[in-house]
């Protein structure tokens, strides 16, 4: 029965995709994009990836939706006809398929457990970590612990992402006016609109309290850093979107914000120097305290809080560069 | 079984090629965007289902539960960070489509590209 | 006991099922904007309260059946709100339902 739905979740997939790319309104090409990733999000926890189906939903279909829809608003809202039918990139197109299908024949069935993938390295992990770490999430422990280093990297690559946004939006004018000037008017909001301002108001306080949950529960059940840090970033861009986008700037005003993308970034890579600095290797948290598998766990929670601030500036910093800019008459 | 054993990975190939045929062959640059996230989506897939196994649950260990089979978390973890690392690709590429659409007043490949050649 | 709430989940999970399909047909084959969201409605009010309450109640008495109560909660509270601004947004944009009455009421 469950295979019966997993296939009917991809067929799903590739429809929406299909209608994704086939049609010339821009709007609805974004709103089939968020369906797609809830789907893909579903088809991960049927796979049994249960962070990152949180994940792709919380990002994918959370905040990258709000990200095109911001930039469409200040481009164009549909595509214009193409004139002739593309042969070149059809053919291309299907000669890499008929290749890519070919080589899947080599692949093992799915949930084959002789695979090779599950021989060598993944048995260690989920052996080691109830004694190493002690944390019943595996995903997290490899995240935080394990390969702590690659999840440095990518905190950069977030906080570059920040910067990129904020230089390529700053061109015609100096930096510190990316962000909605002070004096200027204020947007207003929805306040003509009562029902989604109601409604809205009444869910911000329990999105931001599920947030938190998910930021500190990340080491029990699903959860951690990143979707913490799209979720409470997902209740303030409903707060700019409700009550005008000034008011979500004196809430959390622009120092604060870029105070969170760099301070996420230097906590964790405080926490590093912090156990070179106690006599291990940089990001070796079994000094951090006498018990090591207690310096493990506190380690664990320290990078995963910057990395939920980190993430919350960036996705805010970026959402405040798109909303302040002016449309285009 | 080989069939749906296998169901997985076509329909990977299948969201890979629509993904890549939206990059390489529309001229509006938000559709290409748009494309890049499915291209990305469906690598994510690939990698998603190379960790099920038969019988296994989420690697979540529950305390006091002797011989579960747990999946692999290891593709997981690689997934995480590639979706944050796309999220923050797509969030400067648009970035840059705004930039091009002040600059050159359209957004279409091919008529920034002969407003290029003119000047 | 478990038979009795077996049975009263499947038939939960049969309503659901029902109002589900009826209200995707509803959209499918509705003539105007206005009419679909009606039918689309269907799936946000009874279809989650009875899918919902059917799995809670095969979850007992747990953790696990306060956060479906959340979710429906949730559903309940957010849904009615979208088809709302969905709606609202359709009439300020100037679509025009071609079926309405003439204006001046004739």
């Amino acid at each position: 029965m469950t295979i019966l739905f997993a296939v009917f979740l991809l067929t799903m997939l590739v429809i929406t995709a299909i209608a994704i790319v086939r049609t010339p309104d821009l709007f609805a090409a974004v709103m089939l994009l968020g369906i797609f990733s809830l789907l893909m999000a579903a088809n991960f926890f049927v796979l049994d990836a249960a962070d990152v189906a949180l994940t792709e939903a919380a990002v994918g279909a959370g905040i990258s939706t709000v990200l095109f829809l911001g930039a469409l608003a200040l481009t164009a809202a549909r595509e214009r006809s193409s004139l002739a039918p593309p042969r070149l990139a059809l053919v291309v197109v299907l000669i890499t398929a008929a290749t890519v299908v070919y080589a899947t024949f080599d692949k093992p069935a799915l949930g084959d457990p002789n695979a090779p993938v599950h021989q060598h390295v993944a048995p260690w992990y989920l052996e080691q970590t109830p004694v190493l770490i002690g944390i019943p999430n595996v995903v997290t422990a490899v995240l935080g612990s394990f390969r702590g280093y690659d999840t440095l990297g990518e905190v950069f690559v977030v906080f570059a992402a920040a910067i990129g946004v904020l230089f390529v939006l700053s061109g015609d004018r100096p930096l510190s006016a990316v962000f909605r000037p002070k004096d200027a008017p204020s947007t207003g909001g929805l306040k003509h609109h009562l029902i989604p301002r109601i409604v809205g108001k009444l869910l911000i306080p329990f999105i931001l309290l599920f947030g938190f949950y998910v930021q500190f529960h990340g080491e029990y059940g699903p959860g951690g850093g990143f979707q913490a840090g799209a979720i409470i970033a997902a209740a303030v861009i409903l707060y700019a979107v409700l009550e005008g986008e000034d008011r979500a700037l004196v809430a959390l005003p622009e120092p604060v914000l870029k105070g969170l993308v760099a301070g996420g970034a230097l906590l964790y890579t405080a926490v590093g120097l912090v156990c070179m600095l106690l006599g291990g290797n940089f990001l070796e948290y079994s000094v951090l305290s006498a018990d090591a598998v207690f310096g493990q766990q506190l380690g664990i929670i320290l990078i995963e809080a910057g990395v939920g601030v980190a993430v919350t500036g960036v996705l805010l910093c970026i959402f405040h560069a798109f909303a302040a800019r002016d449309n285009p008459a | 079984m080989q069939i749906l054993g296998l169901y997985n990975y076509w329909v990977f190939v299948a969201l890979l090629m629509i993904g890549f045929y939206a990059v390489i062959a529309k001229d509006n640059l938000i559709k290409k965007l748009i494309g890049l996230s499915i291209f990305q989506a469906a690598v994510f897939l690939l990698y998603i289902s190379m960790d099920k196994v038969e019988g296994g649950t989420a690697p979540i260990i529950q305390p006091g539960a002797v011989d579960q089979i747990y999946s692999n978390p290891l593709p997981q973890v690689l997934i995480l960070t590639a979706i944050v690392v796309g999220i923050s690709t797509t969030a400067l590429g648009l970035a840059i489509v705004v930039r091009i659409k002040e600059a050159y007043d359209t957004i279409e490949e091919s008529e920034a590209a002969a407003m290029d050649r003119e000047a | 006991m478990s038979l009795a709430l077996d049975i009263g989940s499947w038939l939960l999970f049969g309503i659901g099922s029902l109002v589900l399909f009826i209200g995707a047909l509803g959209v499918l084959r509705m003539p105007t904007l206005y009419t679909r969201m009606h039918a689309a409605s269907l799936t946000d009010s009874l279809g989650a309260i009875a899918v919902l309450g059917g799995i809670m109640l095969q979850a007992g008495w747990s953790l696990a059946a306060l956060k479906l109560l959340a979710i429906l909660l949730f559903l309940l509270l957010t849904s009615p709100a979208s088809s709302y601004a969905l709606a609202n947004a359709a009439l300020l944009a100037g679509h025009q339902d071609s079926r309405s009455p003439p204006e001046n009421g004739a």
